[in-house]
């Protein structure tokens, strides 16, 4: 066993660390489109409302592995931002890390967004016109009343983004694949291991993202309590 | 202050519809708008405040348009100059007391506060007697203290007319009547007009000037008297005598 750990570690460090570096990337995505798309659904006078909502929980609900073929279509090398990027910048985001961020942010949005609309939903808003008649204008009535009263639930909708986003599977592999070392991350990883019938490799793999999630799990609440006294 | 007001807004909740249709002019360093709960005074408020949009009309303070439908004016809440003292008073709760006063007073995204900003947020919280409480969050003071917060808030950045929306009634009745007179004591010692909302006949003895009786969203009838108590107490009977249909 002794012998058995680094052997089984140290090829995890490469997918773990590449797992972490497009969970961050994709959070921090989903963040501020999440946060962006909440607070314009919670105004009450946006048209529409109802039917953006829904829009934005969509891939809450689509299978992970039809938000990889909408990607693709959208940004493969025929599609239309796909083109589009490849002709302004020369760059294209199948088979790259960049692109399973992309994918893992997509399906970690709407987590982030409802929280956040029912967040904003949640502020007096007297405040925010005590603010206006103070002189404020509307970014600032966001940033200094709206989004400090709405910190804990925006909060908690990335955490649960984070974690999603480390567990993305279909989206990812529809439009990354699983390249070793490149865009294979911890969950397709076990895929693989699974298949090739690696199976210390897999159970091993399994309790590194069982402890990670947990890790997670315990850390954002213990960081929404101490954040929120009262 | 001068202000002319001539606005109509339909609000529809549910099954009910309520029709505001209020006009009146009225000038002075006093103006209370009295009638029962429900019978648009707070909605005039928020329109002059500019926190509602009318559908209809036309408001004007010491002769800047606020608002003309007819001529798609529309003043952002931001622009109007009037300070505003909520009912529950509205106070900034992850903010210091300090920081609540100056929210006025900060200049740019962050309200960043520069010396003289600084000195005024001091002056305003000695006048108020919170200086002790100046690091405080709101959730410590009681509710006088709170009040006096949202008051000082509102006059710190010396508005044209500061407008009371029922500003006494979450006071238990000892600490109200001495909030009403201290209210009154430092919009005058800082020279700002008053325009006070109520149904509580005390607020009218203690206020006087300008009074205006509102019933089932329309204005009943406008009356001037002296500023203060000295008007105060005839302004009173006055709104005791008048029948209200809500009453009948």
């Amino acid at each position: 066993m002794q012998s058995l750990l680094p052997e089984l570690l140290i090829p995890a460090l490469v997918p773990l660390g590449l797992t972490l570096k497009v969970a961050l990337t994709a959070t921090l995505g989903a963040f501020l489109a999440g946060v962006g798309a909440g607070w314009a659904l919670s105004r009450r006078g946006l048209p529409g409302r109802e039917v953006l909502d829904a829009l934005c929980t969509l891939p809450l609900v689509l299978p992970p592995t039809v938000i990889g073929y909408y990607l693709l279509v959208l940004f493969g090398r025929r599609g239309v931002l796909g083109q589009w990027l490849q002709q302004t910048f020369g760059v294209s985001l199948i088979f790259t890390w960049q692109g399973a961020a992309l994918a893992a942010s997509v399906v970690a949005f709407p987590l982030v967004c409802k929280a956040a609309r029912t967040a904003f939903e949640g502020v007096d808003q007297n405040l925010e016109h005590a603010a206006r008649s103070l002189g404020a204008g509307e970014l600032r009535v966001f940033l200094a009343v709206s989004l400090p009263l709405a910190w804990r639930g925006v909060l908690g909708g990335t955490m649960l983004a984070l974690a999603r986003a480390m567990g993305e599977f279909g989206a990812t592999l529809m439009i990354a694949g699983s390249l070793p070392g490149r865009t294979q991350t911890l969950s397709l990883a076990v895929y693989e291991a699974v298949q090739a019938g690696r199976d210390s490799e897999a159970a091993f793999l399994v309790l590194l993202v069982s402890l990670l999630c947990v890790t997670l799990l315990l850390a954002s609440g213990r960081f929404l309590k101490t954040s929120c006294p009262a | 202050m001068a202000l002319n007001l001539d606005i109509q807004k339909a609000l529809r909740s549910g099954t009910q519809e309520f029709r505001l249709d209020a006009s009146f002019s009225a000038e002075g360093r006093s103006i209370v708008l009295f009638g029962p709960s429900g019978s648009g005074k707070t909605l005039t408020l928020r329109a002059l405040a500019g926190h509602l949009s009318p559908d209809a009309g036309r408001m004007e303070l010491d002769g800047r348009t606020l608002f003309d439908a007819a001529h798609g004016v529309n003043l952002p809440a931001r622009e109007r100059g009037v300070g505003l003292v909520f009912q529950d008073y509205a106070l900034f709760p992850h903010l210091s007391v300090a920081r609540n006063v100056g929210f006025g007073l900060g200049a740019g995204l962050f309200g960043r506060l520069d010396a003289a900003a600084r000195r005024r947020v001091a002056e305003l919280l000695d006048l108020g007697g919170l200086t002790e409480l100046a690091s405080a969050r709101p959730d410590r003071l009681s509710g006088g203290q709170r009040q006096r917060v949202a008051l000082l808030r509102a006059l710190a950045s010396r508005p044209r007319a500061l407008l009371l929306d029922e500003p006494f009634s979450a006071l238990d009745p000892l600490l109200r009547a001495r909030m009403r007179r201290e209210v009154r004591a430092m919009c005058q010692a800082l020279g700002t007009p008053t325009l006070l909302i109520t149904h509580d006949p005390d607020d009218v003895a203690e206020f006087g000037g300008t009074v205006v009786l509102y019933d089932q969203g329309r204005v009943r009838r406008v009356e001037a008297f002296a500023d203060g108590p000295e008007g105060g107490i005839g302004a009173r009977d006055l709104v005791l005598g008048e029948r209200f249909a809500v009453y009948a």
